[in-house]
């Protein structure tokens, strides 16, 4: 792969995760929001792969392998079975109905939260000038900031998990442009961690439908001081 | 022979766990959890009598290192695991009686409890800083089950917002380390974020990429620590779960927690200086003292009240960390293990109080002196032994933290933490009397609970509280443990000041 295509298909991958994080922000419906992340994990082992073949890189292959099937395949896979469960029981409609911020609001935030992680990862950039995959660290930290802000703003148990992991996507598209390896145990580790939390919240969201009738996170509201 | 000894604290309640899944829980099996904690315990004790509290450090494939203070670590694990694992069957006995659980819930809880146990292990024995993180994100999978084990409205809200908050400032801690390995890297260290190599290498790491880890860090698994700012899943969390394994969470998971704060403080130092992590820790030290200190004040729910009071001991944990001194980080290990002990000990306490009078209110519950005295008594001692009442550790631990921070230049921070541990100690005075003495609720209660007496399972406790009064008078060979275990993580801010 020549030096040019390697930049741009790098910046196509990274665009395609911002692009991604937006658009989980912005849409309301869970079905579109979980198509969304589907796409978004694409994005990201495509960027493993593009960074493992320019590097020639085996462990990075692996790697992309790894993340295209737990991110692209798995994790959607999982959250689409949650919400035909959700819409099987049927309570309520499957979509977030009153964020605590509106839709233009959102997306201002994810605007400004960009430049911020254009601020915030200053150093990171600093450290490898060079590369051209520091300079899009930006990016990934954009997306965990718009992951977070999601997460904070949703309502809805099902959107919240997904928030959760728009900021995971994010955490490991930072640890994949700072090109620094990690030891094949501790990805292993961290990816089975990341699967078994999905579990976990997809087993308790069962349960708060069961016992509070609703995955309305605002009713959550007994136990405080 | 070393080898078995540190494989034993992961191993052996890993087995345990097995075991449980394979023949289920009756009452002939009920003990085999407590005797894998025992063997843990006598495991980390025998591997910190064979290697002396010195030494060289011993690895095995490289994965899994022993150090003082590691084997410090495994010696709190295994004591507080003992206690509410040997508390657990008359818990488990009392529920199941009482119909809130049955076999089956019982023999899942022991499996939980034991993997939870060796996930605590492995992340005190693990080399790499990333296995660190995997363990202890492992401790919120294995513990979110126990937390909602009971399936009310009141512990399925508890279980999600642990694991979604907890998660949440893991993945936190997780970005801080992928952060931090950048730099790492491009000091030229090899890519396994083994923190001795890490703080071998910490003078040659950049200082804004390291400035940026640390703080993702400290904030990461502080909030795993319930350190304030995210601090608002540990009341529900401890609150809600099963007293056994409130016991564990309080008495415990934090201390392992504030376990990998030290370890990043140990590579921090050296790299930035001792002032980032110092002013760091010490404004959260007093956040989450002064965030107890408001909340403890108009309590209601006993079990809440103890788990603030957790929040107080990792805030005052933070503030010895911020002194960072030798003797402070001795006083922060002793307080970890008097800490664990007592609150382990008031947990179990606090489950067979709800167990008797099926309320978690503090007004609901009066004059326990009179009616069951043992309980009460170890409610009391336990209560003082918490606010640093002498011969408990705890008074010795608090001590050497405030010299500590008024000798290494924290003064004002110490005055305002003492000034608010004060407060503290008067609201749990307060409000623990108020439970203990007055004239009983003539509405004969306690008989009908299906629980045979009111001191069952309290034995445990009494060993417990004993074991904490009598290393405040006298810590023998454990001194030399703690020494050593705070020179591996002070030498190296002395490193950092050269």
């Amino acid at each position: 792969m020549t030096n040019t295509a390697y930049v741009e298909l790098l910046n196509l991958a990274c665009g395609a995760l911002l692009a991604t994080a937006v658009l989980i922000l912005w849409r309301r419906q869970f079905a579109a929001i979980i198509r969304w992340f589907g796409v978004q994990g694409l994005a990201l082992a495509s960027l493993a792969a593009i960074l493992a073949v320019h590097g020639h890189d085996a462990r990075l292959g692996a790697i992309a392998a790894g993340v295209f099937a737990l991110r692209a395949v798995a994790l959607p896979w999982l959250l689409r079975r949650a919400l035909a469960r959700a819409e099987a029981a049927a309570v309520q409609p499957q979509r977030e109905t009153r964020p605590l911020v509106n839709v233009t609001a959102s997306l201002l935030a994810a605007a400004v939260l960009t430049l911020l992680a254009y601020a915030v990862s200053q150093p990171l950039t600093a450290l490898t000038p060079a590369s051209p995959a520091a300079h899009a660290i930006p990016l990934g930290m954009a997306v965990v900031l718009i992951g977070f802000f999601s997460l904070v703003t949703r309502r809805r148990a099902l959107a919240q998990v997904t928030s959760f992991l728009l900021m995971d996507n994010g955490i490991t598209a930072v640890g994949l442009l700072t090109v620094a390896s990690t030891s094949l145990l501790v990805e292993l580790g961290v990816s089975l961690d990341v699967l078994l939390a999905v579990l976990v919240l997809q087993v308790l969201t069962g349960r708060l439908r069961e016992t509070f009738g609703s995955t309305d996170l605002d009713e959550l509201r007994e136990l405080r001081d | 022979m070393i080898d078995a000894l540190i494989l034993a604290p992961i191993g052996v309640p890993l087995l345990g766990a097995v075991a449980y899944l394979l023949i289920g829980w009756r009452p002939a099996t009920a003990w085999l959890a407590a005797a894998s904690a025992a063997l843990v315990l006598a495991a980390a004790l025998a591997l910190a009598v064979a290697r002396s509290g010195h030494g060289p450090e011993l690895e095995l494939n490289g994965q899994v290192r022993a150090d003082p203070l590691a084997e410090f670590m495994l010696i709190v694990i295994g004591a507080v695991g003992l206690l509410a694992t040997a508390a657990s069957p008359a818990w488990l006995r009392g529920e199941i009686a009482a119909g809130r659980a049955t076999a089956r819930t019982a023999a899942r809880h022991t499996v939980l409890v034991q993997l939870f146990l060796a996930a605590m292990a492995a992340a005190v024995l693990a080399a790499s800083l990333g296995i660190v993180w995997v363990a202890i994100e492992g401790t919120t999978i294995v513990t979110a089950f126990l937390v909602g084990q009971r399936r009310t409205r009141h512990a399925v809200e508890a279980a999600w917002k642990y694991v979604m908050i907890c998660s949440t400032g893991i993945a936190i801690a997780l970005l801080g380390l992928l952060v931090l390995n950048a730099a790492a890297a491009h000091a030229g260290v090899p890519a396994d974020l083994d923190w001795a190599h890490l703080v071998a290498a910490a003078p040659r790491l950049d200082r804004g990429v390291t400035r940026m880890a640390v703080a993702l860090l400290i904030i990461g698994f502080g909030t795993k620590a319930g350190l304030a700012p995210l601090h608002a899943w540990l009341p529900d969390a401890h609150g809600q779960a099963p007293a056994p394994v409130s016991a564990l969470m309080s008495g415990v998971l934090l201390s392992v927690a504030f376990y990998a704060i030290l370890r990043v403080k140990a590579i921090a130092d050296p790299a930035l200086g001792t002032g980032y992590c110092r002013s760091l820790l010490a404004v959260l030290a007093l956040a989450s003292l002064a965030l107890a200190a408001s909340l403890l004040i108009g309590q209601r729910d006993y079990k809440r009240m103890l788990a603030y009071s957790s929040i107080e001991h990792m805030g005052l944990l933070a503030l010895g960390a911020a002194a960072g001194s030798a003797a402070a980080i001795a006083a922060v290990l002793l307080h970890m293990l008097g800490h664990g002990l007592v609150k382990g000990s008031l947990f179990v306490s606090a489950g067979r109080i709800l167990q008797v009078t099926r309320t978690h209110q503090i007004d609901d519950v009066r004059g326990l002196a009179a009616r069951m005295p043992l309980l009460a008594g170890c409610v009391g001692f336990g209560v003082l032994a918490l606010i640093g009442f002498p011969p408990f550790s705890l008074f010795a631990s608090e001590v050497g933290i405030a010299r500590a921070g008024f000798a290494t230049g924290l003064g004002w921070a110490t005055a305002l933490a003492l000034a608010l541990v004060l407060v503290i100690a008067a609201a749990l005075l307060t409000q623990v009397s108020r439970m203990l003495l007055g004239q009983p609720d003539t509405a004969p209660q306690p008989a009908g609970t299906g629980t045979k007496r009111a001191t069952d399972g309290l034995a445990p406790v009494v060993v417990a509280l004993a074991a904490c009064a009598a290393l405040g008078v006298y810590a023998g060979p454990l001194t030399t443990l703690l020494h050593a275990a705070a020179s591996v993580l002070s030498g190296a801010g002395g490193l950092g000041k050269s």
